[in-house]
C-alpha cells in the first residue's frame, strides 16, 4: 500500500475526468457482482433461457433488482467507458510512457461491447435473436476471416440454440478471463506511471491519492449506486417476448444504442460503391478505424515531444461528431 | 430550564461524532446492499408435486423376484414382486444418506449400493448403517394396472 500514498493526483480545470476510469470499473463491479447472481437461476437453453429470465423478474425475491441493475450497471458501464477514452484523447493522456495503459484501455472498451452484444442475446427474447443475427451476418462481412468468425460465433450457419450456448459461455467464461487479465494489467500501469498531466493545462499543485482521491471516488460510487437502483426501479428495461425462429422480423428493430452509430453508417451506405458491396466496405472502414484508435499514441507525434497539436484535437472532433450525428440519426430514423 | 448539576453531560469531539455517523451510514449502506442478496439467494417456493397415488407399473410387467423405480410425488418409489408373487411399494430413498435403493435378485431383498444397507421385504433394515425402515406404500391392483399410494 506504500506507493499508493506516493501518488498524487493533479489539480487542474479538467481534474474531474480523473474520476471516468473509477466509475467505469465501479459499473464493472457491480456487473460482476449482479452476473453472478443471475448465473444462479439462469438457464442456458432455447427452451427454458427465457422462462428462467421471467422467473427471475417474477418469482425470485429481489430477481427484478438484481436483473434491472445488470441491464443499467451494463448501458452505463459503456458510456462510462466512452467518457473516460474522450478524457484520455483529449487529455492526450496515451503518450510516453503510457502507450501500453492506452492499448489495454482500447482493448477493455472492445472487450466491454462485446459483452454487451453477448448478453443481449441471452433472455432469448425476440430482439434479441434478430440483433444478434444481423450482429454477426455484419461480423460475416470483415474481409478474409470474416465468414469463419461468423460460424464461430454462431455454433454453426444459423442463430440457433448452439449460438445461445457460445455466447453464454463467452459472455460468463471467456470474457472475464480475457478481462481480468487485461484490466489487472491496466490498474497496474495506472499505478506505477501515477496520474497523466494535461499538456496544455495548468496544473495547481496535487493532492495525495490515498486517502484524499480514493475517499472522493469512493463517494462518488455510492452516488452512483443510488442511481442505478433508483433507475433500475423506476425506469425497467422490458423483457419482451420469447424468441420465435420462425417469426418474421418485428419492424422497427435497433440494435443497442452503442452499435446504433456502426448500424446507421452501414444502412446509408450505397449497395455498391465501385466494384464492391457497400456493407462489406463500411464494415473495412470500420475495422480500420478501430486499428487508427488503437494506433492513437504512436499516430501523434506531437504529443511525444508534450505538444498539443491542433490536428489531433480536430480529428477527435470530427469522429465524435460522427458518432453522436449517426446515433442520433438511427435514433430517429422510422421507428 | 436546565438544572445545574455536578454531572456535566459527556461532551463528543467533532472527530468522532463524525467517525461515528460516517460508520453508521456505511453499516446501513452494507445492509442495503446485502438484505436483497441474501433473499435472492433464498430458493423460491417451486409448485410440489403432491401426487397421493399413481399407476407406478403394469401387473404383467412385473416378474417375480424383480423391482423398478418409479417417479412418486417428484421422489424415487420402488415397485416390487416378491419371490412368492406379492406386489410391493416402498419409498426408494435410502434411510442412511438419501440415495436410491435398488431391488436385487441375487439377495431376494432390497439394497442400497452406497453404503451397503440391506433391507428386507417388508422395508426392515436387515443389515449396514441404515438407521430406520423404509415407508411403505399402499399397493393396489387394480385390472393390470400397479396403484400406490400413500399412508
Amino acid at each position: 500500500m506504500g506507493f499508493l500514498q506516493h501518488k498524487e493526483v493533479p489539480r487542474h480545470r479538467f481534474a474531474v475526468t480523473y474520476y471516468t476510469g473509477g466509475i467505469t470499473l465501479f459499473f464493472f463491479l457491480i456487473q460482476v457482482l449482479t452476473g453472478l447472481l443471475l448465473l444462479m437461476y439462469y438457464r442456458p437453453t432455447a427452451d427454458a433461457a427465457f422462462e428462467s429470465v421471467r422467473f427471475i423478474m417474477s418469482k425470485v425475491q429481489f430477481g427484478w433488482l438484481v436483473r434491472q441493475i445488470h441491464v443499467w450497471s451494463a448501458n452505463l458501464m459503456v458510456l462510462a467507458a466512452a467518457l473516460h477514452l474522450l478524457a484520455t484523447f483529449f487529455g492526450r493522456a496515451y503518450r510516453r510512457p503510457r502507450e501500453v495503459t492506452w492499448l489495454t484501455g482500447v482493448g477493455l472498451l472492445f472487450l466491454t461491447v462485446t459483452f454487451g452484444f453477448t448478453g443481449y442475446l441471452l433472455p432469448w427474447n425476440t430482439l434479441a435473436y434478430f440483433a444478434t443475427k444481423v450482429g454477426t451476418e455484419i461480423a460475416g462481412d470483415v474481409p478474409v476471416v470474416g465468414r469463419a468468425i461468423m460460424v464461430l460465433l454462431r455454433g454453426g450457419e444459423e442463430v440457433t440454440e448452439a449460438t445461445l450456448s457460445r455466447f453464454f459461455g463467452i459472455h460468463v467464461a471467456i470474457l472475464p478471463a480475457i478481462m481480468t487479465v487485461l484490466l489487472g494489467a491496466h490498474l497496474l500501469l495506472v499505478q506505477i506511471h501515477g496520474m497523466s498531466r494535461p499538456i496544455a493545462v495548468p496544473v495547481r499543485g496535487g493532492e495525495p491519492f490515498y486517502p484524499h482521491f480514493v475517499l472522493r471516488d469512493l463517494f462518488v460510487w455510492v452516488l452512483l449506486l443510488g442511481g442505478v437502483a433508483a433507475l433500475a426501479t423506476l425506469v425497467p428495461w422490458p423483457l419482451g417476448e420469447k424468441a420465435d425462429l420462425l417469426a418474421p422480423a418485428p419492424a422497427g428493430l435497433k440494435p443497442e444504442w452503442y452499435f446504433l452509430f456502426m448500424y446507421q453508417s452501414l444502412r446509408l451506405l450505397p449497395a455498391r460503391i465501385l466494384s464492391l458491396e457497400g456493407e462489406k466496405l463500411g464494415v473495412m472502414v470500420f475495422v480500420f478505424g478501430s486499428l487508427l484508435l488503437l494506433a492513437v499514441p504512436f499516430l501523434d507525434v506531437w504529443a511525444q515531444r508534450e505538444r498539443s497539436h491542433r490536428v489531433v484535437t480536430a480529428a477527435g472532433i470530427a469522429a465524435l461528431l460522427f458518432v453522436i450525428g449517426m446515433t442520433i440519426m438511427g435514433l430517429r430514423a422510422d421507428r | 430550564m436546565e438544572q445545574q448539576s455536578d454531572r456535566r453531560p459527556v461532551r463528543i469531539g467533532r472527530r468522532s461524532f463524525f467517525d461515528y455517523l460516517f460508520g453508521t451510514g456505511l453499516a446501513a449502506l452494507a445492509g442495503a446492499i446485502l438484505y436483497p442478496i441474501l433473499y435472492y439467494l433464498v430458493p423460491p417456493k417451486v409448485k410440489e408435486v403432491t401426487a397421493s397415488s399413481v399407476v407406478a407399473a403394469k401387473a404383467g410387467d412385473l416378474a417375480p423376484n424383480a423391482g423398478k423405480i418409479v417417479a412418486f410425488g417428484g421422489k424415487p418409489a420402488i415397485v416390487l414382486r416378491t419371490p412368492e408373487g406379492e406386489v410391493r411399494a416402498f419409498t426408494a430413498v435410502c434411510t442412511h444418506l438419501a440415495c436410491t435403493v435398488q431391488y436385487r435378485a441375487d439377495f431376494k431383498h432390497i439394497w442400497c449400493a452406497c453404503h451397503d444397507g440391506h433391507y428386507d421385504l417388508h422395508g426392515q433394515v436387515l443389515a449396514g448403517p441404515p438407521p430406520r425402515p423404509l415407508d411403505e406404500f399402499k399397493v393396489t391392483v387394480k385390472d393390470d394396472d400397479v396403484i400406490i399410494s400413500r399412508g
